[in-house]
């Protein structure tokens, strides 16, 4: 961490506006920055720069701000570009930070062998970056090598989840999912970024500063020779276990058994029940959504052909109730864009991250499993050796090497386990207080879309009702 | 088994069945109740009774079912809940077009449960009718005493009708003050009696059309949906028949209502079209067919038309054909122009309308399962809090669970305010599927200027025939001197059919000419009534659209306003 202090100056060639946000506005609490930058075409993302928060209790938690880009549609213009350019120059060294963007999603390629491409500028002054700003093109199996070799390294750790691989080939290139993967991409990145342990890691250095050539070779290189056979072996490492355990009588595998542990595994698979069927409505309430907008366009356009038969002033009534169905047809599939980007992706996510989390409950059980049949076969050798050292036999000498060898091993799984134990914990909590606030913010943003879906709705009836009284009044109807 | 759902199925107002079928499926109902139920409730937030599991019976869960489905104990759902009960008065059922000058026309009298006292638009007009009340009620299974041919087969349901007229308008006139109140039971078949023997007295009229018989009646009768069906469906009917204002004040109308024991309606024939029958039928006795006997009245139901008379229907025919192929222009051929126009614009009207009514119908189901699927995921988070509060460990799970559980009021409070747009939304768009039904009456009466104008046309060609004949006649017997007495005979038979044919087409002329009237009379009225109701029903329809919006917004907006507290940079 004490790298995080030096790099100051990088800060003033990113005079564009990256920055940092004060966070005296926060209770002190000094969580996360983030500003948004607004870019030429149009398109914004988010800076942030986050060093870890001290825990939370229940006050703090409700002020906490985090990191994400679901809500880049949502922001209040007021925070744009004018107040971080002029909030930059207050800090002009300050707080370290890292932030990454990922954009400008490009097809490249052609038929089964077409991709994705994009775009991935990282921002920073760590003095252990290449420098303040960098851009590297990446593609998706690129994040899922940064994802797998962060899986690999750091055990116990949930691992930022990533977007699924689209399941239907019709939709990999249609620009809804596409944004909804650039987002969930740049989620991915950027919770790893603002990880504690994650962001020294010297893969997503590589990811982040590699040339697209080094990148390639790297990834061949570890595919092709290293990796594959340390997957084999791992492989048949396990078989043998399971063919000894049924060998020596022991049938089920070692368990923990620690009662806490079985109450967070329980809690994790029903978490995911709940969350997979509260996603799989909200799934089918987008779909309602564009299916409303639908039958009230086609409504509104047979209305006004009816009006048109009625000819009159009438006639005109129909038309407006006509013509604002329409409209408000659209605004119901904005909204349903909105409730799949800001409501349904973050609820997707939630499932993700409890996968995520199961992951590393594998990761445990094989950990404990290895620590537990070292500590076995250790104590083993510690009798064999204690035998030998009574029978003041030969080969004492080289059991004792080989108990001595088996011992750091076995210490050494030990330790490995601990270390596993010791990050889910601390992770767990990690994961709370990151998931009550990005619901907070998906609930926010689900209840102002619908509140603002109903006051257009509203707004657009009332139009037409004053219409409709204007002509009741000159027809002489009540 | 039927009794207790028949009985309260009966009792209810006319909306009932669309409420009905809007409500929540008793799985779902009860779903929420279990998962509401069994929150722990230490945490329970409320002491009295919460809407959410008791909501007004009337409205959304029939009464049946929430007594049978939930074992008939309240104290528990009561006592357990765990969602703060959103305040009642959000959500309560209240038509919000109330105030639109028509809603509630007598109906403080009579509690409203019998009465046409929601505020659709034709309520504006049964306000104006001389009928107070028209309700359906109390079907009877009953045993056919003839003509079964499948043992067991022959039963029918019968159904009491009762009406309450408004004073001084009953059929014996005799200027009582108070109203007074028939009861009699009829059975489908009187309906259709009823309704061919209206078509027949009023032609040209657009008589309301009565509700179709069922294909499969037979299979289905014993459903109680079924009766159910057909018992909204003939209140609607006489309701219209009741509203019409030539109709409604028929003495068929008023005889089927009132007079006790079996329909004395006959089956066939009336004054009216009995002037043109036996007009008709005179040049028919002529050519030898022997004398037409009145139809025997028979039980059994026929098509007005059929077998009636089929010499005339082949002649009529004829005459079509030869209107349509012969390129001879007949004798008379529709000239009104200005109702050749408006057919043609109420055949356009027909189109459009058929398709808002369609588009209306889809609009209604989008807005219906929006509501259902923001009640499933209301139910979805409930769950998902009560299993995060059960679970919590850390402060930063019992917030979210908070949280959840503010999301989920909302999106069940929102369900609930989705469903009730929706019956309103069902009732103001009904008005389309209504005039869709009226398009049909329009259609049989203007068939049925066309078939007077057909017979017309027959009965003008015939005569021309009779007097080429008697010409050729005179003509040969003129080279004769001294003339031939068969033939002088031969032409005086001729002239005397020539004179009765005379009359039969003075008769369908004037005939023809009644129903032009009608027809006249009947587009102008439709038309006023159609702006009427179109009127109410884009009223209707946009008074509850912002009312409810208005609601779901405020709903929304309290949820938004708690949460605010999460978006980034909110300072």
């Amino acid at each position: 961490m004490s790298a995080l202090g030096g790099g100051g100056g990088a800060l003033r060639n990113a005079s564009t506006a990256l920055a940092i946000s004060s966070t005296e506005s926060f209770a002190g609490t000094p969580s996360c920055h983030t500003k948004r930058v607004r870019r030429p075409p149009g398109s914004f993302y988010w800076l942030h720069a986050v060093t870890p928060a001290p825990p939370l209790d229940t006050t703090t938690l409700k002020q906490l701000v985090f990191v994400s880009d679901y809500a880049e549609s949502m922001i209040p213009p007021e925070i744009g570009p004018q107040k971080s350019s002029s909030q930059s120059p207050r800090s002009p060294s300050g707080a370290p930070f890292l932030s990454i963007s990922v954009t400008d999603p490009v097809k490249l390629g052609n038929g089964v062998q077409a991709y994705i491409s994009y775009r991935v500028i990282t921002k920073t002054n760590l003095p252990e970056f290449q420098g303040p700003e960098k851009i590297v093109i990446r593609r998706y199996s690129d994040f899922v090598w940064l994802h797998d070799k962060l899986a690999d390294k750091y055990k116990g750790i949930f691992i930022p989840p990533l977007p699924e691989k689209s399941a239907v080939e019709k939709f990999r290139f249609s620009a809804e999912f596409i944004e909804m993967r650039r987002q969930a991409l740049d989620i991915f990145v950027n919770r790893i970024a603002s990880h504690p342990e994650l962001k020294q890691s010297e893969d997503l250095k590589t990811f982040l500063e590699e040339d697209e050539e080094a990148m390639e070779r790297i990834r061949s290189f570890e595919t092709g020779i290293f990796k594959k056979p340390a997957d084999l072996l791992q492989m048949f490492k396990d078989v043998q276990t399971k063919v000894t355990d049924v060998v020596l009588g022991k049938e089920k595998p070692v368990e923990e058994t620690d009662p806490e542990y079985e109450k967070l595994k329980h809690y994790i698979f029903g978490l995911e029940d709940h969350l997979t069927e509260t996603q799989k409505q909200a799934v089918r309430l987008v779909k309602r959504h564009r299916e409303l907008g639908q039958s009230l366009s086609e409504f509104g356009k047979a209305i006004k052909l009816l009006g048109a038969c009625e000819g009159d002033s009438l006639g005109k009534v129909f038309a407006e109730l006509g013509s604002k169905s329409e409209l408000l047809s659209i605004k119901l599939q904005k909204e349903a864009h909105n409730l799949l980007m800001n409501f349904e992706e973050p609820l997707k996510d939630y499932v993700r991250c409890v996968q995520s989390i199961k992951d590393s409950f594998s990761h445990r059980a094989n950990a404990f499993r290895l620590h537990c049949e070292l500590t076995e076969t250790t104590k083993l050798k510690e009798i064999n050796l204690e035998k030998l050292n009574l029978m003041r036999s030969d080969k004492t000498r080289e059991a004792e090497i080989e108990y001595r060898e088996l011992k750091a091993e076995s210490e050494e799984a030990t330790r490995r386990f601990e270390t596993i134990i010791k990050r889910m914990n601390e992770e767990i909590v990690r994961f709370q207080e990151q998931k009550t606030a990005e619901m907070g913010l998906a609930f926010h943003l689900f209840a102002k879309g619908q509140a603002k879906l109903a006051n257009d709705i509203a707004d657009a009836w009332r139009n037409v009702l004053t219409k409709i009284e204007a002509y009741s009044l000159s027809s002489g109807h009540d | 088994m039927m009794g207790p759902e028949i009985a309260s199925g009966f009792d209810s107002p006319p909306e009932r069945e669309e409420m009905e079928s809007l409500a929540l499926s008793d799985a779902s109902a009860s779903a929420y109740r279990s998962a509401m139920s069994s929150i722990p409730a230490s945490i329970s937030a409320s002491s009295d009774g919460d809407p959410l599991l008791a909501p007004p019976p009337t409205l959304h869960f029939p009464i049946s079912s929430s007594a049978s489905g939930h074992g008939g104990n309240p104290a528990t759902s009561t006592a357990s809940s765990f969602l703060d009960p959103p305040s009642y008065a959000d959500v309560v059922f209240s038509p919000f077009d109330s105030h639109n000058g028509h809603g509630g026309c007598g109906s403080g009298a009579d509690n409203g449960s019998l009465l046409r006292s929601d505020s659709s638009p034709r309520s504006a007009r049964a306000a104006k009718s001389d009928y107070i009340k028209i309700s359906v009620s109390n079907p009877h299974k009953e045993q056919e005493t003839a003509n079964s041919l499948v043992p067991g087969g022959g039963t029918y349901f019968t159904y009491l009708i009762t009406t309450r007229m408004r004073a001084g308008f009953a059929a014996n006139g005799d200027g009582e003050s108070e109203p007074v109140e028939f009861g009699v039971r009829r059975r489908f078949r009187d309906v259709v009696t009823l309704s061919d023997r209206l078509a027949e007295a009023y032609r040209g009229f657009f008589i309301p059309p009565r509700p179709d018989k069922s294909v499969v009646e037979s299979q289905v009768l014993q459903k109680n949906e079924f009766v159910e069906q057909r018992r909204s469906a003939l209140e609607k009917y006489l309701w219209r028949l009741a509203e019409h204002p030539v109709i409604g004040k028929s003495d068929e109308f008023r005889v089927f209502l009132q007079a006790k024991g079996k329909l004395p309606l006959p089956t066939t024939t009336d004054v009216a079209s009995r002037m043109l029958d036996g007009a008709v039928r005179l040049p028919k006795q002529l050519f030898g067919e022997g004398a037409a006997a009145q139809v025997v009245p028979q039980e059994v139901v026929q098509p007005a038309k059929g077998g009636r008379d089929l010499l005339r229907i082949f002649k009529e025919l004829k005459q079509a054909v030869t209107n349509e192929w012969g390129g001879v222009k007949p004798l008379l051929v529709e000239e009104d122009k200005e109702f050749l126009e408006k057919k043609e614009k109420m055949q356009d009207l027909e189109q459009q309308l058929s398709s808002a009514s369609q588009q209306a119908e889809v609009l209604v189901n989008a807005q219906q399962s929006i509501g259902e699927t923001m009640g499933e995921i209301g139910l979805a988070f409930i769950k998902l809090t009560k299993f995060e509060t059960e679970e919590a460990v850390y402060s930063s799970q019992r917030i979210r669970a908070a949280d959840t559980k503010n999301v989920a009021t909302a999106a069940v409070k929102a369900s609930r305010l989705y469903r009730e747009l929706n019956a309103q939304t069902v009732k103001h768009l009904d008005t389309l599927h209504e005039h869709l039904g009226l398009m049909l009456a329009v259609n049989s009466a203007f068939s049925e200027r066309t078939s007077a104008l057909l017979t017309v046309q027959t009965l003008m060609s015939d005569l021309a025939t009779l007097n080429t004949r008697v010409d050729k006649l005179e003509a040969a017997s003129s080279k004769i001197f001294g003339g031939d007495r068969s033939r002088l005979h031969k032409i005086e038979e001729l002239r005397e059919t020539i004179r009765v044919t005379e009359d039969a087409k003075g008769c369908a002329i004037r005939e023809y000419e009644r129903i032009k009237e009608n027809n006249r009379n009947e587009l102008n009225r439709l038309d006023q009534e159609r702006k009427d109701d179109f009127l109410s029903m884009l009223k209707g329809f946009v008074i509850n659209q912002v009312a409810y919006s208005e609601k779901l917004a405020n709903v929304w907006a309290t949820v938004a306003e708690d949460t605010s507290n999460y978006v980034r940079g909110n300072s």
